[in-house]
């Protein structure tokens, strides 16, 4: 679907490149309320927070490196970590609990030996559980890197996996 | 086109109207989130090349909208005048539809939607059971709006409200007209909307300077109503937060968004945008001398920040942590200035108010509880999606007239709502009327409107878990009730579904809950332990069973299952032993199989995949 993107690793811009993060600074400069902002936009543009991107915003910006990682660390949106190749989440909220969304949890953990909000070491998935994506009447959905996936099981899961896992596979042929 | 009088608008409203009345046609299709899942942004892409193949770009009007609602059934295709609908379309029929529907003037069968009782076809949207019920005076707009599109809303006399707000009353008579109304915040408590409108403008501000804030952070898991006005209908939040301003006294708003909402902030920018460049925002609004514009401030994923004061504190670029009140928000808020807070569905209510007239507006309901509600009717439930309701409408008609009851014949076991604050309620209490009085009376409350249905193979007790899980995850850690008393009451509910509950757990939930309740900072805590007081007060007898006999009766606790083979259903074709992660499934090829208890970790994936249905959990 169109609102999230493909989060491939190729679509960030490696962190000793700081352009963006000046470009982002300027932009938001003389607002001292739009830290939530910079770091969105700095997570659109490099992947997530890196600890060097982090020294460089409190420098640049005048913040306290405690304070950003006081924020960063505060909501949920921002990750400390690069992501991996591909992103699975897996809805957590409560209609898809009521559908054994727990399951399905229990099935990424056990194929891709990571717990959510893991990356593997191989840096080839990230386990992510949200909140609520909104779908309800999916329940339970897995979206894999901005597809969704819908009326899952245990076994579709297994399925789901196996085709990243085993053929590098794109998920596009399942059932 | 500036709008500088509210006759340049009526002016341009019929205008508008005038070349929508051009086309003998109108198809509508739902683009809201839930149906972009299911594709429908194929279905619209089929259609338009459909009316551009059959030479009917000059007869159709096209939309491509927000949320219809009815989302267990995406693809909707809804035409008009006829009132013809269609579900769960495919896009390689999109053609065959718009030839027999609007050329040949007839139907698809295929796509009509069927009574599921009788099986009968229907084929107008109105006689649907799910919709039928329904008041859907805000919901009812989104399938004629195309929410980047402004003129869809001004056709619909949008902004006229506003209009007649800047131009025929003064301030106190909005307030006047809200409170003659009894509209209600619709995003949890129920607090009345013109007094909370009514401290803040009388509250002094040190420049002059006020806010308001439309909560558009939508936190309840299984909730998404909010999106789905912000998404559909942008405009009417923006008419109604000009509203709101004007009676309070505020120059200044802001819109604060979940990032998780792409869909929603796309739609509100390019409307913000809209309405600035028509002058029905921003400097001297059309020509009335009244000034006022929107930020939108997008949110980082924290549930606490549904509570005023921690929205307050995101909002000025801080961790969103609660501040204890008083001083309220009304007197004291963003940036210390007096601020009004309200959520999305309350926004949209106020134009509305206006356009209909709060007598009439105030017809609809109880005595207490003016309007309608939006609901999120998800979970257990055939016709999964958004119903709006009047006020007192009964939880039986939303689950089984409007919802189609449970699937698979299963038997109904509680309805949850008011998401992580509220609480279950059971079958027992399944004709009260939905209102904030009488679902708070019995243990649980309105919220922001999400309501998930149960069934008999949903276990309470790890349902209060869920919930104590969240809500110890969502902690913002400030005070200690909340930050430790969450935690520990998430580890006694982990210990009972583990089959190592005790006796003495059930009191100690029950002393740490009164606890929390009390001593908690802010709502999230005070209401924390709601979910567990409810199942306890509903459903002891399944905790009881967790403790004393050592089984889920639900079928749903790892820990206290045994998955079991009915060797009468097994045809013995090993997809069960094929999926099994530990391989603890073993049997001839053809003959009945079996689980080893020993190996098995309950993960029930063999169940799903058997096709026999001969696996159960016990």
């Amino acid at each position: 679907m169109e609102a999230e993107n493909c989060h491939c690793t190729q679509r960030f811009a490696p962190v000793d490149d700081l352009r963006p993060l000046e470009e982002i600074v300027e932009k938001y400069r003389g607002d001292r309320s739009a830290v939530i902002s910079i770091f969105h936009e700095l997570h659109e543009t490099y992947g997530y927070l890196d600890e060097k991107i982090m020294e460089e915003l409190a420098r640049r910006a005048g913040y306290q490196l405690s304070q950003l990682y006081g924020l960063a660390t505060f909501y949920t949106q921002f990750r400390l970590e690069p992501v991996g190749e591909h992103i699975i989440k897996i809805c957590h909220g409560t209609a898809c609990h009521v559908r054994n969304a727990q399951g399905l949890i229990d099935e990424a953990e056990r194929t891709l030996g990571i717990r959510p909000g893991q990356t593997s070491p191989d840096r080839k998935f990230t386990l992510e559980t949200v909140n609520c994506v909104g779908t309800c009447a999916l329940a339970p959905v897995v979206v894999v890197d901005g597809k969704y996936h819908g009326r899952m099981t245990p076994s579709k899961m297994q399925k789901l996996l196996k085709q990243y896992t085993e053929k590098g596979g794109t998920g596009e042929d399942e059932d | 086109m500036r709008i500088d009088s509210p006759a340049a608008l009526d002016r341009y409203c019929e205008e508008v109207k005038e070349k929508k009345a051009k086309y003998p046609y109108r198809v509508s299709v739902c683009g809201g989130t839930g149906c972009q899942a299911f594709n429908c942004l194929e279905v619209y892409e089929a259609l338009v090349e459909s009316i551009k193949e059959n030479d009917l770009e000059e007869e159709v009007e096209l939309k491509l909208t927000g949320c219809h609602g009815f989302c267990e059934m995406g693809p909707l295709m809804y035409f008009q005048p006829m009132g013809t609908f269609y579900a769960k379309v495919d896009p390689k029929d999109v053609n065959d539809i718009v030839v027999a529907t609007i050329l040949q003037e007839g139907e698809v069968d295929k796509y009509l939607y069927r009574d599921p009782v009788s099986g009968e076809k229907i084929h107008h949207r109105e006689e649907i059971p799910f919709y039928k019920k329904q008041v859907r005076l805000l919901l009812g707009l989104n399938h004629l709006i195309r929410p980047q599109v402004i003129d869809d809303y001004i056709a619909l006399d949008g902004y006229k409200a506003l209009a007649k707000v800047l131009f025929e009353m003064t301030p106190e008579e909005v307030i006047e007209a809200v409170e003659r109304a009894g509209l209600r915040g619709r995003g949890g408590a129920g607090f009345p909307t013109a007094r909370k409108w009514r401290i803040c403008r009388e509250a002094p501000s040190p420049d002059g300077i006020k806010y308001i804030i439309c909560n558009a952070d939508e936190g309840d898991p299984g909730a998404y109503m909010d999106r789905s006005l912000l998404e559909g209908n942008p405009h009417a939040v923006i008419e109604g937060m000009a509203i709101g301003a004007y009676a309070i006294g505020a120059c200044e708003g802001y819109v604060y968004v979940r990032h998780e909402y792409p869909l929603a902030l796309r739609n509100l920018l390019v409307a913000l945008d809209q309405a600035r460049e028509m002058n029905l925002l921003g400097k001297d609004i059309m020509g009335s001398g009244f000034d006022f514009d929107i930020k939108v401030a997008v949110g980082g994923g924290a549930f606490v920040c549904g509570e005023e004061t921690a929205l307050i504190a995101s909002i000025e670029g801080k961790r969103g942590m609660p501040r204890p009140r008083p001083p309220y928000p009304a007197v004291k808020g963003l940036w210390g200035r007096p601020t009004n807070i309200n959520n999305v569905e309350t926004w949209e209510n106020v134009p509305l108010i206006i356009r209909m007239g709060p007598e009439k507006f105030a017809e609809i309901g109880t005595e207490n509880s003016k309007g309608t509600k939006i609901f999120s009717l998800v979970g257990k439930i055939n016709n999964t999606g958004l119903v709006e309701v009047p006020m007192g409408i009964t939880l039986r008609e939303i689950i089984y007239d409007i919802g189609g009851g449970i699937p698979g014949n299963k038997a109904f076991k509680a309805v949850q709502t008011g998401g992580p604050s509220g609480g279950c309620i059971p079958a027992e209490h399944l004709d009260i009327q939905v209102d904030f009085e009488s679902l708070q009376g019995i243990g649980s409350m309105m919220g922001s409107g999400g309501m998930i249905v149960m069934d008999e193979n949903t276990c309470m007790v790890d349902i209060a878990k869920y919930f104590m899980k969240f809500l110890c995850e969502e902690s913002c850690g400030k005070c200690v009730p909340c930050r430790v008393g969450t935690k520990r009451m998430l580890e006694i509910l982990t210990k009972i579904c583990d089959g190592e509950g005790t006796p003495e757990d059930l009191e100690a939930l029950e002393v740490l809950a009164a606890d929390i309740k009390a001593a908690s900072l802010c709502a999230l805590g005070g209401t924390a332990p709601n979910p567990v007081l409810t199942t306890l007060r509903y459903f002891r007898h399944e905790y009881e069973e967790h403790i004393y006999n050592k089984k889920c009766p639900a079928g749903v606790c790892p820990a206290l299952i045994t998955i079991k083979i009915d060797p009468e259903k097994c045809n013995g074709c090993g997809a069960c032993a094929k999926v099994c992660p530990v391989n603890a499934i073993s049997g001839e090829k053809k003959q009945p199989h079996v689980v080893d208890p020993e190996l098995c970790i309950r993960c029930k994936v063999c169940m799903d995949r058997c096709r026999q249905e001969a696996i159960y959990a016990e």
